[in-house]
């Protein structure tokens, strides 16, 4: 057996050493050559789930480019991180736009994409990921509960500011029992998607996008 | 085979993780809102479990017992991190159900326990068999006090359970009470704290009623605490 032939060693200072060496040199090989054999398709998921998230609000037939390919980064104070902007076209005419951003929330940060046409009216919006309490505040997932389905077709016009909040703020959106931040966070969150969308067409690509919008996509 | 049977008796009642050692209390409160997380951060925590024990029981001729704390922390954190890529690479869809348990299982302090009070003394045999009963004894604790929680504040029961094992198991999700308004307490951090005091208070009083078996083989070796 192994640990008869080391046990007079063990209480060497240097086999100690040695030891906690070596233990932290096998540790770090294991994780490279986990890390090496896994990162590719880790970040394959990542990206089919980015695509299949794009679905989910913003319909195949909407579009036929790859959005992921024409995008603006869109910056406001009230995001966890700058916002980024992907254009939808339709035989290249601009049909959607889909935003992805990030706002802190209870837990950490949400992270959420939402689509709307070119008039700003919502198409729709999913969260990404998160980090709230499970069962609690995971309400927001179209796969627990359809809350989020609530902001399908609100716009700026037809949902004024004071509206733009959870109903306990006197707002119009529901939030969930024993959680009012992370609804808060989203609502906030979708509500300041679209002031920075609105921003963004008044700029010069947002206005050359818009002339090549199809007379009906409205 | 009766030292099989003192293990897994002690891991699934007599030195439960959660009601004898009191052990595990951070991800047990945390993630049993339903019974479905219950069942997912067990299944996720025997896992790593059943990996902890065997190979730090395979490697403690190695192991001087002057530095063995931080070679243990450094292996198991490395299967936990390990773990969590393989599922995430291999199993996506089980990630995107268990990943928010899989890091929370770093602070799982029932896996060092088990580690370092057995695993690091025991053969390969015998500590794989403690990962597996000491394991189980936390699963279904874990999914006992999601249940509670899940009945008392949100009147269903294994709801989302086909996220987590598959629409085989949609038959699992159940609607206990129809148009339940639920108790807020039973779902935030107090009401595990409750459901989980329920349950030892539950255990000790069918402790005293069974006739004290006072032969413990093991107990020697499992510290309580």
């Amino acid at each position: 057996m192994i640990s008869f032939d080391l046990k007079p060693y063990r209480d060497q200072p240097l086999y100690q050493a040695l030891l906690l060496g070596a233990a932290c040199a096998v540790v770090s090989l294991l994780l490279i050559g986990g890390h090496q054999s896994t990162h590719q398709s880790i970040s394959d998921h990542q990206t089919a789930d980015k695509l299949a998230m794009l679905a989910q609000v913003l319909p195949a037939s909407r579009y036929n480019n790859d959005p992921l390919a024409e995008t603006a980064t869109l910056s406001s104070d009230v995001l966890a991180a700058p916002a980024t902007l992907m254009l939808a076209r339709q035989d290249g005419h601009f049909s959607a736009a889909a935003l992805q951003l990030a706002i802190a929330g209870w837990g950490g940060v949400i992270h959420m994409i939402l689509a709307v046409k070119p008039d700003g009216e919502l198409l729709g919006v999913r969260i990404i990921s998160h980090t709230e309490t499970p069962g609690l505040a995971d309400k927001i997932e179209r796969g627990k509960s359809d809350w989020i389905t609530t902001f399908d077709g609100k716009s700026l016009l037809n949902t004024s500011g004071n509206a733009w909040r959870v109903k306990k703020d006197g707002g119009e959106f529901d939030q969930f029992t024993g959680a009012t931040i992370t609804p808060r966070a989203v609502v906030k969150g979708v509500h300041q998607g679209l002031i920075l969308y609105q921003q963004w067409l008044s700029t010069d690509s947002g206005e050359k996008a818009l002339a090549t919008q199809m007379e009906d996509a409205a | 085979m009766s030292q099989y049977r003192q293990i897994f008796r002690d891991g699934l009642w007599d030195n439960n993780v959660a009601m004898g050692q009191m052990l595990a209390l951070c991800p047990l409160l945390a993630v049993t809102t339903s019974a479905t997380n219950g069942l997912g951060m067990g299944i996720a925590s025997l896992a790593v479990l059943l990996l902890t024990n065997t190979i730090i029981s395979a490697v403690r001729g190695v192991i001087s017992p002057q530095v063995r704390i931080p070679v243990l922390i450094v292996l198991i954190a490395t299967v936990v991190t390990l773990v969590d890529m393989a599922i995430n690479a291999w199993l996506h869809d089980l990630y995107k159900v268990l990943g928010l348990f899989i890091a929370l299982i770093v602070t799982n302090c029932a896996i060092f326990g088990r580690a370092e009070s057995f695993a690091s003394k025991q053969p390969v045999p015998l500590a794989a068999a403690d990962a597996l009963a000491m394991g189980l004894g936390f699963t279904w604790v874990l999914v006992a006090v999601g249940g509670m929680r899940e009945i008392l504040g949100s009147g269903t029961l294994f709801a989302n359970a086909s996220l987590l094992l598959g629409s085989h198991f949609a038959w699992l999700e159940t609607t206990i009470i129809p148009h339940y308004k639920g108790i807020l307490l039973a779902i935030l951090p107090p009401g595990a704290f409750m459901a989980l005091g329920f349950l030892i208070a539950i255990k000790r009083l069918i402790d005293r009623r069974l006739p004290s078996d006072s032969s413990h083989g093991l107990v020697s070796i499992q510290p309580h605490g």
